[in-house]
């Protein structure tokens, strides 16, 4: 719909159906798109190859051929395949038998530990539970305060000490101070370290052999490139991670870096870390995550809830309108029953990569669908359709015959506004993103034209 | 190729040789040392002294490669395609750390010559700001400027706690602000401050942000007005610090950094791990930003000038 992946799909497979047969080439040249996708995305290259093999297997089965959409259909499946792949196993906390549980807490330099470990202390005290901080970064200057700083936000209990530069040794205490105040989870900041850093590495092991946690997380940032594998592994060997907590997840980062992660060390990603405020903490949603890759937001339940909510034509034409920019009040109030029913509309868009942070003056109340869709059923079908022609008058005689305000008509009348420009910028994100698809993947066609003539030559 | 730049050579003084000499020796073996840590080489991925034109297995190994260093898709196409033109290639390796070099090279100023001269430095959060400026100062104040750095990150838990500490280590002055308080207004006092005291140069912390956050990419405008308003030329130069772990979402950092603030260059932070940081390569690509300084460490002489020439060496040769 709003996506380039699909239409680029869509473009290379589309004339699939009139041929009849499921051409070797078309799919590979399929193939090949999705793999440009996944490396965009910064997946992990030797990931993405196994990856599209997977895929390859599936889309040369039969629902690719006798599908109308060959294209929607291959991002469906390469969309399932990554969402099964991410949601294998377990996620949330391990809780010990007998208090406390110890978190550890894990990653390289300025990858969100700090404020990781605070959100978690959030997120347990909500849960219930009482959390206790350890400050075992003696590294970085003023990371002891700032992890008592959070923890007096987030109220809860912090050891710190000043007096060593072993974090081994403080962390062994904080644990133990934590059992002797009776709280529930004891959450171990560390410094950030490479994981090259030999002499790190093994400080990090030593501090979990020391306070044998539940649950060792390992914190990345959803930005990180091609590297993440090496990182992940690294870190999987030496401290053995049971999770993965991806952060600053609230940015445009496709976040490709959470499937290498999960394909190469099969640890599961439990949270997400979606703001700096500290109550910006969210399990994970493997779906999600699969259309942020996919840079579709989650535009793919819109495509499916528009399959099972409309007629094809009808959906085919809604597209068609909405690609224009053009946004009718038939088209808001169908979309806005379809976006209620799958979330808030907020959460929903806020999914689109980079749409999150523009959408903090509109605020669909979830409840106001009755009173909306009076308004948009007083209005007449020449004015749902054209909505620019609703004047002081016609808003009064709206509002008199849904039972509402004026107000409460102009506010309709803004919101489908705001949701046309929402479609604009996103049909303009998606080019802004990726900019020059076209001529990318030109370059790289001219690039094997150039080879081939050498071959010749 | 062109050789190591140094400290010096970046601030135009006049050096003493031998000093030059060692400091480029130096740099060389420590970054190559540091990218080749953990990494086979690039070359030895791409077998070069088998490299043989015709061999399409050949450039999807070496596409791959570059990839697998961050570079990106379309700067490896273009690279793919300078290679293409090229009538002849005896050593591979060589070849693309040529074009590699070409690519990511740029007349690189760093002028702080104005009577006083403000660093402003911006970037995504745990990028390395804080750091990065810490060990600037300290190379400024090495270089007989006297610095004065302001902390205008008033978000973040202890931010300002932390650059004291750095101030400290370098010897540099240090004007914090309230917490919570307006950032631009930290930068406008320091500039005051350094006015007062007769400083050469102010180095403006600010809190990390993402991009995609409209208000605060707002508020950093503003820092940047106040301190445009408050000194005739300032900032001369706007430091853009990029993680060198991160993948293709640099380039979108760099390009609404960029939109927003101004970035004069990159400061490439963490090369000390095994990450390539090839995205630069991207963004000089294509958004013509230069790379201006690396991070190789969290100790204090862990800053250095960026060289083209040895980055592209370090990143084809591990
Ligand atoms: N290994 C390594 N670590 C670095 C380098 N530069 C910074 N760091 C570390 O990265 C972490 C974050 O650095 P900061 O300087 O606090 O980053 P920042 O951008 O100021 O962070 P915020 O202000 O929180 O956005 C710290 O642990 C630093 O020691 C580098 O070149 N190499
Ligand atoms: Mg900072």
């Amino acid at each position: 719909m709003f996506d380039s992946l699909s239409d680029r799909l869509q473009s290379v497979l589309g004339d699939l159906r009139k041929r009849g047969t499921l051409d070797e080439e078309a799919i590979s040249r399929a193939m090949r798109e999705i793999r440009l996708a996944l490396l965009e995305a910064d997946v992990n290259f030797n990931v993405v190859k196994q990856f599209v093999a997977q895929v390859k297997e599936r889309a040369l089965g039969q629902d690719v051929l006798r599908s109308l959409t060959p294209g929607q259909q291959v991002v469906k499946i390469v969309h399932e395949e990554l969402t099964t792949l991410m949601g294998a196993g377990a996620s949330g906390l391990a809780f010990a038998q007998r208090a406390p549980t110890v978190i550890l807490l894990a990653g390289l330099q300025g990858s969100g530990k700090t404020t990781a470990a605070a959100k978690l202390a959030l997120y347990l005290r909500k849960e219930k539970k009482k959390a206790f901080l350890v400050a075992c970064d003696l590294q970085r200057p003023a990371a002891i305060d700032q992890l008592e700083q959070l923890g007096a936000q987030v109220n809860v209990p912090v050891y710190a000490r000043r007096d060593t530069t072993d974090p081994v040794a403080v962390a062994r205490a904080g644990v133990e101070e934590c059992t002797r105040q009776g709280c529930d989870v004891a959450i171990v900041d560390t410094a950030g370290r490479l994981h090259v850093d030999e002499e790190m590495m093994s400080q990090l092991a030593a501090v979990r052999d020391a306070v044998k946690p539940h649950n060792v997380l390992l914190v990345l940032d959803s930005m990180t490139g091609q590297e993440a594998v090496t990182v992940a592994e690294a870190f999987a060997e030496r401290v053995d991670f049971d999770g993965v907590v991806m952060s600053k997840l609230d940015g445009d980062a496709r976040g490709g870096a959470a499937l290498s992660v999960k394909a190469v060390t099969g640890k599961p990603i439990k949270f997400v870390s979606v703001g700096e405020k500290l109550d910006q903490l969210e399990l994970f949603h493997p779906e999600r995550m699969a259309s942020r890759i996919l840079g579709m937001g989650d535009v793919l339940s819109l495509i499916e809830r528009a399959e099972q909510a409309v007629e094809v034509d009808e959906q085919a034409e809604m597209e068609e309108r909405m690609l224009k920019g053009r946004f009718s009040f038939e088209d808001f109030l169908r979309s806005y029953k379809m976006m209620r029913r799958m979330g808030s509309m907020k959460g929903l868009l806020g999914m689109v990569p980079g749409l999150g942070s523009q959408l903090k003056d509109v605020d669909v109340d979830e409840r106001q669908l009755a009173r909306v869709e009076a308004i948009v059923l007083s209005m007449t079908p020449q004015e749902r359709r054209r909505p620019e022609i609703i004047d002081g008058r016609r808003r009064a005689r709206i509002s008199r015959g849904s039972g509402t305000t004026v107000q409460q008509v102009n506010q309709v009348l803004e919101m489908r506004k705001q949701m046309e420009r929402m479609l604009k910028q996103m049909n303009a994100g998606g080019k802004m993103r990726l900019p020059g698809q076209g001529g990318r993947a030109g370059a790289t066609r001219k690039a094997t034209k150039a080879r081939k003539k050498r071959r010749r030559r | 190729m062109r050789v190591s730049r140094t400290w010096s050579e970046l601030l135009g003084e006049a050096e003493s040789p031998a000093e030059a000499e060692e400091e480029r020796r130096g740099f060389f073996s420590r970054l190559r040392d540091s990218l080749g840590k953990s990494r086979k080489a690039l070359v030895g991925q791409i077998a070069a002294a088998a490299f043989d034109p015709g061999d399409e297995q050949a450039w999807e190994r070496l596409e791959e490669a570059l990839i697998a260093g961050d570079v990106g898709v379309r700067a490896t196409a273009e690279l793919v395609r300078r290679l293409e033109e090229r009538v002849e290639i005896i050593d591979l390796g060589q070849a693309l750390a040529e074009e590699i070099a070409l690519m990511i090279d740029r007349p690189v100023s760093f002028d702080l010559s104005a009577q006083l001269s403000v660093i402003l430095v911006v970037g995504v959060n745990g990028t390395g700001k804080t750091t990065t400026i810490g060990k600037l100062a300290r190379v400024l104040h090495q270089h007989g400027r006297s610095v004065l750095v302001a902390a205008a990150d008033t978000y973040r838990a202890a931010a300002e706690e932390q650059l004291q500490i750095w101030a400290e280590r370098a010897s540099a002055d240090f004007v914090g602000g309230e917490k919570g308080g307006d950032p631009a207004a930290v930068a406008f006092d320091a500039i005051e401050a350094a006015t007062a005291r007769g400083s050469d140069v102010v180095i403006v912390d600010t809190a990390g942000r993402l991009h995609t956050q409209i208000n605060l990419m707002e508020e950093l405008v503003k820092v940047r007005r106040v301190i445009a308003a408050k000194l005739e030329g300032a900032p001369q130069e706007t430091l853009l610090v990029i993680d060198a772990t991160t993948g293709q979402n640099g380039l979108q950092q760099a390009r609404l950094f960029a939109e927003a603030v101004g970035v004069t260059g990159v400061v490439l932070t963490k090369l000390d791990g095994s990450a390539k940081g090839g995205v630069a390569v991207a963004i000089a690509y294509e958004l013509d930003l230069p790379v201006k300084l690396i991070g190789l460490g969290e100790q204090l002489d862990d800053l250095r000038p960026f060289d083209p020439g040895d980055f592209a060496q370090a990143l084809v040769r591990g």
